[in-house]
């Protein structure tokens, strides 16, 4: 019996809470997966004996803590890990360390300069005045400024207000902060090149733009509205890799009732006068139901799944000119034993955070020089975690489990596609970038999973490889996500929605857009709710 | 009593404006600047014997039309050439025509027309939109006042007359990069990168930059504004200076140039006056600043007269600039391949693919020159022999993208750059070289110290979402009086901006006016 009220594409971190959402509500829900795991790029995978990979994305803390709690996810087995600061290697031989206590931050950070000190504070608050600002509206639908519906009159003038509060000069500032480059934001606080180029990588992850492209300062933004625990701004590992939020929400969803169905590729959504009917598999076989939902990314939900002659032409050109370009790539890395690195003792906690080496907002630039002209980085910037520093079960005793980051990685190669001997040199890019500061990692290396935006698109599905569905910029956020008219979930087919990361608010393992979906397509069933609102900042 | 009812730091366009309005309203004003011609940045200048340029701008396409009628520029002295197509070249000679709504050339065909034609009319719009608020003093979204209202309130009417269509294209696209704009709206890699031209002309920006698309459509506005098309001005640019000069002094405004303003005065409270570099102070109930914000505040004004939190925002407004600008003195008419010699009086642009406009910008940001450039070409002898000795010629030339300061220094960098742009010249004008009398290459710096703009940035502040609109210069500054007690801007530092609009000076001055500061 296919015949279902509900099906979701893509066992991904936002599918599985939709599905979980609608189940709860009393829907007969199934969720469909391509890959004989579930996941999507929240997953964690054994791929050398005795080491498992996050191996796509690889630390949490955007993860809405309503969902978590909603769904009881700690029941279902999930348990994050909050790690402490981070370090940025610098060509000299000295290195700068982020420190979770304020006091030792303080000093760190006057060690370089004493001026960059006494901004950070400075910093601190700014920043975290713009995190606030926005937090209450990741769990909310985006009105839609040009419709005239109370609802959406309401929720705008409720969002104009929020700003309106703020003051005339604090209100332009948040303009100034959604419109600049993350480079120019941090120029106006300090003046050490190292300290910039380290808060400067969080503008510049999953992002086709450089430390001086203006837009840049809201990625940074993006970075920093999460929070573990309570604790706004910080970072953690899940217990067990990443898919251990997807095992969690699979666990919520199927305790709802809700069925999930791996190795099941759509072919294309059945849409009958009109309306979505269900789902036709690649092998033929075929799924019903009155609603589906899409996690696939835009361009894929648009232009792969649905026949062009069920769309809107209007739908067809801003799927096709929605910007989800490929520009990271990563290295899931075995490791005999634990790297050193010049100047720090391998004791130190920062060895268990977040590390770097572009040491200059300038190389960071001429990373993204690199792909605006068609390859990867030669100096590259990386976010490198050691996760089994705080997670002994991703590796066996005294052995390390090693994730990198890579930035920037071209979706093509100078226009053609890229080929095995490019990924070579892309992986020699990254493993000499950390040898330059660490003598002993080289002969560590006992695997290494190097993956190109080639690879993550094959895998996860995501259009060249894009980590967030789509860029991060300001004409492809809240209300214009994915595209102006079409940012409240539901897409021109009526019973056909989209929860995935290309919808309000946006890329990283959230669940918000799931949720969120989940709540549009509750009200247009006119079921109850099952959705939870957001929890108000104190 | 003071001296003057205000005085007016900088003989610039705006400046001129400004004293011209205030005068015609019967105020007493004084304007000071210490170059000897009036103008600023509209100047003509003799850079070698017997060859008169236009020193920085070259093109009038934006200056508003209702100031040449309130000032009668025309009776003035200002007179215009005739509105000028665009011709960018193409390495093959077959050039790209830009005039009006058509483009022909470089291989365009039907569809490349019907989506110009489209993209000019959604400009248009978008133009016509940012117009209402260029002619009015930026309104406060929170602290409003009836005025301010009133702007929004033809601001949103204007917006909901768009469309519902055209709206959801605007919030779309204003903040994004003209890069993808023209790979949305274009197949033709010719018509692409001459139109991103008109986005990075005066900015540090490539294509790929956010806030490209407003920059292009602040150029744009032009054809509200002036509606002449693209056209240079008889004489030279310095004949605007000299017109506006001559209608301010016409309607009572005093002049006087070779005076450098070294400092703004601050009594207790509020600013009482300037001091000129001769030790002499002049008195005024208000002094108005054409000068750039940076120069404004922190030259002339000084940070230990301000707040803290005003100090950091003038620290931190940004005025970069890659734009430099070329003289050629020619011996004979050049010889540019595929071009007949009518042609030549038209505007000529060179500019790689926009791809190649990015490669052509990075080595700037490392202070480093590059090996290709974007011209801008005017050769203005052609409409107006008298600007060059009989039968010679000159070239001028707005080039991207040169550092401030490359790390070489412009001892050595500059003959060298010069070089470079000279052969880039010879790829579509051969034997160019060897026409060449004279030249003149004005950098970012050089600029800075001839016309007193901070980095050499032409828009005095980069044109950036942040800097622009009610954000110009920056909050606590923006309604032309600033943040200061008797201080007023009326330069391109203020709403709206930069350019040959003549707008910041005519809307301080009738926002002075209004408030009643001079009574």
């Amino acid at each position: 019996m296919n015949q279902y009220d509900a099906i979701v594409i893509g066992a991904g971190h936002n599918g599985l809470t939709n599905g979980a959402y609608l189940a709860k509500a009393g829907l007969k829900v199934a969720v469909l997966e391509r890959n004989p795991y579930i996941g999507g790029a929240t997953v964690s995978r054994e791929l050398h004996k005795g080491w498992w990979y996050s191996n796509c994305s690889y630390v949490s803390s955007l993860l809405r803590p309503e969902i978590t709690r909603d769904l009881e996810l700690p029941r279902h087995g999930l348990q994050v890990v909050s790690f402490g600061g981070g370090a940025t290697f610098m060509r000299n031989g000295d290195y700068f360390g982020n420190y979770s206590d304020h006091g030792r931050h303080y000093r760190e950070i006057a060690r370089h300069s004493k001026r960059d000190a006494n901004a950070y504070d400075r910093y601190a608050a700014d920043t975290s005045l713009q995190t606030k600002l926005i937090r209450p509206y990741l769990m909310r639908t985006p009105p839609d400024p040009t419709s005239l519906k109370p609802r959406d009159l309401r929720d705008l003038l409720e969002f104009a207000r929020s700003f309106m509060d703020l003051g005339e000069e604090k209100l332009l500032d948040t303009i100034k902060f959604w419109t600049a480059s993350v480079g120019d934001y941090l120029n106006e606080y300090f003046e050490t090149d190292v300290i910039k180029a380290h808060m400067a990588g969080s503008g510049i992850i999953g992002t086709a733009l450089g430390v001086y492209s203006p837009g840049t300062a809201y990625v940074l933004l993006h970075h920093y509205m999460g929070d573990v625990d309570g604790n706004v701004g910080a970072w953690g590992f899940a217990r067990g890799g990443m898919g251990a939020i997807a095992n969690a929400l699979s666990k919520a969803f199927q305790s709802f009732g809700g069925e999930i169905i791996c190795d099941a590729n759509v072919d294309e959504v059945i849409v009958k006068n009109g309306k979505a009917a269900g789902v036709a598999l690649k092998d033929g076989r075929e799924y019903r139901a009155p609603i589906v939902v899409s996690n696939l990314d835009p361009k894929r939900t648009f232009l792969d799944i649905i026949n062009p002659s069920d769309l809107p032409k209007d739908v067809l050109k801003k799927a096709t000119n929605f910007k989800i370009r490929g520009s990271s790539g990563k290295l899931n890395i075995a490791l005999d034993g634990l790297p050193v690195f010049h100047g720090l003792d391998p004791k130190n906690r920062l060895m268990a955070g977040d590390l770097h080496f572009s040491d200059s907002l300038e190389r960071q630039e001429r990373a993204y020089d690199d792909w605006k002209a068609g390859t990867w980085s030669k100096d590259p910037y990386l976010d490198m975690m050691i996760p089994s520093l705080t997670d002994p079960t991703m590796a066996p005793p005294g052995k390390h489990m090693m994730s990198v980051f890579v930035q920037y990685a071209p979706p093509k190669i100078e226009g053609r596609e890229w080929t095995d001997a490019d990924k070579d040199g892309f992986e020699k890019s990254v493993i000499d970038q950390i040898s330059n500061y660490s003598p002993n990692f080289r002969d560590l290396i006992l695997h290494c999973e190097t993956r190109t935006p080639r690879e993550i698109e094959a895998e996860v599905g995501l259009t060249e490889g894009n980590i967030f569905m789509g860029e991060l910029t300001f004409d492809q956020l809240l209300f214009n996500r994915p595209f102006p008219g079409y940012a409240q979930y539901r897409s021109p087919i009526k019973g056909m929605y989209m929860c995935s990361s290309g919808t309000h608010p946006g890329g990283g393992v959230m669940a918000a857009p799931g949720a969120n979906a989940a709540r549009e397509i509750l009200a247009d069933l006119k079921r109850p709710n099952t959705v939870p609102g957001g929890y108000a900042d104190d | 009593m003071t001296d003057y009812d205000a005085v007016i730091i900088g003989a610039g366009h705006n400046g001129l404006v400004c004293a011209g309005y205030l005068a015609k309203a019967g105020k007493n004003v004084l304007v000071v600047d210490g170059r000897t011609e009036p103008g600023g940045c509209a100047s003509t200048r003799e850079f070698t014997p017997g060859f008169r340029v236009s020193d920085c701008a070259q093109w009038l396409s934006q200056f508003d039309q209702s100031i040449v009628k309130d000032l009668d520029l025309t009776g003035a002295g200002l007179s215009l050439g005739k509105p000028k197509a665009t011709i960018a070249l193409q390495p093959d000679s077959n050039h790209l025509i830009l005039d009006g709504d058509t483009i022909t050339g470089a291989g365009v065909d039907s569809a490349d027309q019907t989506a110009y034609r489209d993209f000019k009319n959604m400009v248009r719009s978008f133009a016509k939109l940012m117009t209402t608020l260029y002619r009015s003093r930026p309104p406060k979204l929170v602290e409003q006042n009836w005025a301010d209202r009133l702007t929004l309130m033809k601001l949103g009417l204007g917006l909901k007359l768009l469309g519902r269509e055209r709206l959801r294209d605007l919030m779309r696209i204003v903040m994004i990069n003209i890069y993808d704009v023209m790979n949305e709206h274009f197949a033709n890699a010719a018509v692409k990168s001459a139109i991103a031209l008109d986005a990075i002309t005066g900015t540090n920006m490539g294509p790929r930059s956010p806030n490209t698309v407003y920059s292009y459509l602040h150029r744009a506005t032009g054809e509200h504004l002036a509606q002449t098309g693209t056209t240079q001005v008889m004489g030279g640019m310095g004949a605007l200076g000299q017109s506006l000069a001559n209608a301010a002094e016409k309607r009572g405004a005093t002049l006087r140039l070779g005076s450098p303003v070294t400092a703004i005065v601050k009594t207790d409270d509020r600013v009482t006056g300037v001091t000129l570099a001769s030790g002499e102070t002049i008195s005024a109930k208000l002094v108005i600043s054409s000068a750039d914000p940076t120069t404004t505040f922190r030259n002339l004004l000084g940070y230990h007269q301000m707040e803290a939190g005003m100090a950091r925002r003038v620290e931190h407004y940004r005025s970069r600039s890659g734009t430099a600008k070329l003289h050629l003195a020619l011996s004979a008419v050049p010889n540019f391949k595929g071009l007949t010699e009518a042609q030549l009086t038209e505007r000529l642009v060179i500019t790689p693919s926009m791809d190649g406009m990015e490669t052509a910008l990075n080595p700037m940001k490392y202070r480093e020159l590059s090996d290709l450039h974007t011209f801008d070409i005017s050769i203005p002898t052609l409409e107006d022999p008298a600007l060059a000795p009989a039968g010679q010629h000159v070239l001028s030339a707005i080039v991207h993208y040169v550092p401030y300061t490359p790390d070489i220094g412009w001892e050595a960098g500059k003959p060298q750059l010069l070089n470079q742009l000279l052969r880039e010249l010879e790829v579509f004008a051969p034997g160019i070289s060897e026409l060449v009398i004279a030249s003149d290459l004005a950098v970012p710096s050089d600029l800075e110290a001839s016309h007193g703009m901070t980095g050499g940035s032409w828009h005095h502040g980069e044109l950036s979402i942040d800097q622009a609109l009610m954000m110009r210069p920056f909050p606590g500054s923006t309604q032309y009086a600033t943040a200061v007690n008797g201080l007023y801007l009326c330069g391109a530092g203020a709403h709206p901006g930069g350019g040959l609009q003549g707008l910041p000076g005519r809307n301080a001055a009738k926002e002075i006016l209004k408030q009643g500061a001079l009574s």
